[in-house]
């Protein structure tokens, strides 16, 4: 162990103070909280800026931790968005209601965050199930925040046990790989090559497992509950953060570990594709809820990133990262503006949104735009990301699922439009008054609002991408 | 006393084949959160069957197997303390712990 080790786990380790940070600041007098709220912010924004430092390439512990470039890349795009969060959620833990409350929030938040590092760092299926546990047991307590309201406490519960469920059928299937090559060290299954029916199985399980944590279409039961229940910042790091996590293990134990059996995944993950497409857009359609139209929406979105698995090659992965950090920009922004909405009024139905773009004129516009986003319409950068993910299964010769894939991008567009009508041309008598956003909400929203505009066109950032892969 | 000379590796695997679908099929079809919970200890037992005979019968000369079942049981008993939490606090809300009076939210 020494500072050259500390530095090459620095995502982890100054995590590690963060917490330790908001554990005793926690202890101290009420008067310190709304400036919690502040030095957590700025000490999370050294900490992000800290992640870009460049750092060797190692595998420690005995292969248990490995970091590379491309992973440092992962766990850069999670530790952007969940500063966008924090920045979001600033004005709903200073609210009243809260009070006192703020450290346990960010303690729990910020250890969900570790879990998820470590997952992507996982060198060894033991750690792998290690992040992933630590990534979803204080996820539950998350959901559950708002005590008071029956509707969170709802919320974690099934969220619970749904996760325990999930990572029961996950270690099921490790249980399998360990049978099937007697380690779990990823590099060494990766070398062996084996092939048999129940290794088939196996990744079944497995894929299935992480499948519960990414919303596919049969383990999808518990998306939208939980997050119309949990409270909003909540439900953001549910469809951005914890999204993405899974997103990116699944991606990396996928190309990786079982880089030499793509046959096995591919048909499992092209069911999953189509089903997790149709039904989401399906039951998004009737949904009056913004939260819980935004659930089945994530859901679709979960479908088309499976589009990027059918390309076995660079590219499949490159698009999948892509895809994912345009997403999350887009889903954020969305989630920025409602949570301001949510703060200034606790209106998150549809029908509240009439006629919104009268009295916020800008907060429309950048709704407006991340929809677009979210939609895959041209000048903004969801329609770079859904274009390359759909070259990607194209290139892989999956013709039929791609136009699956572009109908179900129709459909879509059709309830985004919905949301853009209520707040452009809807007329309502009493529409939600003129709201002022904090410096910290502005800057959230920036940040998304740059990145949605401008990664369409900045082609070096694919490119680099690319060279990590 | 040698096991593996007396029980085969199949029936191990036939047995925690059989606990997990009990425990998965006790989920969905029990109604009461507490007993879904046992559910999912079982679940979990089952793997912790196949990593003990996996290591024990193929593996005898490494311990990796025996390590996560360990770890799956601390872990088992920290993801029971948390549901159990949540499972009160559903109480304390709703009065009963019953799954069809969970309905709030829907559709």
């Amino acid at each position: 162990m020494t500072w050259n080790t500390l530095f090459i786990m620095r995502h982890e380790v100054l995590l590690t103070l963060l917490i330790m940070y908001e554990l005793l600041a926690d202890l101290s007098d009420e008067t310190n909280r709304t400036r919690m709220v502040n030095v957590t912010i700025a000490g999370f924004f050294l900490y992000m800026l800290a992640g870009f430092v460049p750092s060797e390439n190692a595998a420690l512990f005995g292969g248990m931790y490995v970091n590379d470039e491309l992973r440092v890349l992962l766990k850069n795009i999670l530790s952007v968005s969940t500063f966008i969060v924090l920045l979001q959620s600033s004005g709903w833990a200073k609210s009243p209601i809260h009070q006192g409350r703020a450290g346990a929030f960010y303690l729990t938040l910020l250890s969900t965050l570790m879990g998820m590092f470590f997952m992507i760092s996982a060198g060894d299926f033991l750690m792998l199930y290690l992040g992933l546990e630590l990534a979803t047991l204080p996820l539950a307590l998350l959901a559950s925040f708002d005590k008071e309201f029956r509707r969170s406490a709802e919320a974690g519960a099934k969220l619970l046990m749904s996760s325990a469920v999930s990572s029961a059928v996950l270690l099921f299937g490790l249980s399998l790989m360990y049978g099937i090559y007697g380690t779990l060290q990823m590099e060494d299954i990766a070398q062996m090559n084996l092939n048999s029916d129940i290794h088939t199985i196996a990744i079944i399980f497995f894929i299935s497992g992480l499948g519960f944590k990414l919303s596919l279409v049969p383990f999808h039961l518990w998306t939208a509950d939980v997050y119309e229940g949990s409270p909003l910042p909540v439900t953001t790091y549910f469809s951005v953060v914890s999204k993405g996590a899974a997103l990116f293990t699944l991606m990396l134990v996928l190309y990786r570990v079982f880089r030499y059996q793509p046959e096995e995944w591919r048909m499992p993950l092209y069911t999953l594709s189509v089903l997790t497409m149709v039904v989401g857009n399906l039951f998004a359609l009737r949904q009056k809820n913004m939260k819980r139209f935004l659930a089945f929406s994530s859901i679709t979105q979960a479908g088309f990133m499976l589009l990027g698995f059918m390309n076995f090659g660079r590219i499949g992965m490159t698009t999948i990262v892509y895809f994912m950090l345009i997403y999350g920009l887009s889903n954020l922004a969305v989630f920025g503006v409602l949570s301001i909405i949510v703060r200034a009024t606790g209106k998150e139905s549809m029908d509240d949104l009439n006629g919104f773009y009268s009295t916020n004129p800008r907060l429309g516009l950048v709704m407006l735009l991340s929809l677009f986003s979210l939609a895959g319409i041209p000048p903004v950068a969801g329609f770079f990301g859904k274009f390359f993910l759909f070259t990607a299964a194209a290139s892989a010769g999956m013709y039929i699922l791609v136009f699956i894939a572009v109908l179900n991008a129709t459909i879509s567009l059709y309830y985004y439009l919905l949301v853009v009508k209520a707040m452009f041309i809807n007329k309502n008598e009493t529409p939600i008054p003129s709201i002022q956003s904090t410096f910290y909400e502005k800057l959230a929203i920036g940040i998304c609002l740059t990145g949605i505009l401008a990664i369409g066109f900045v082609s070096q950032l694919y490119e680099y991408i690319q060279g990590l892969m | 006393m040698n096991l593996s000379s007396e029980i085969p590796l199949q029936y191990m695997l036939v047995l925690s084949t059989l606990v997990f679908f009990i425990g998965l099929v006790s989920i969905i079809i029990r109604r009461n959160l507490i007993t879904m919970l046992m559910g999912i200890e079982l679940m979990l037992n089952a793997v912790n069957i196949n990593f003990v005979a996996f290591n024990h019968y193929l593996f005898p000369n490494r311990l990796e197997g025996h390590f996560f079942t360990m770890i799956i049981i601390a872990i088992a008993a920290a993801e029971a303390a948390v549901a159990i939490a949540l499972i009160i606090n559903i109480y304390r809300k709703v009065g009963t712990v019953s799954v069809d009076d969970i309905e709030e939210l829907k559709y």
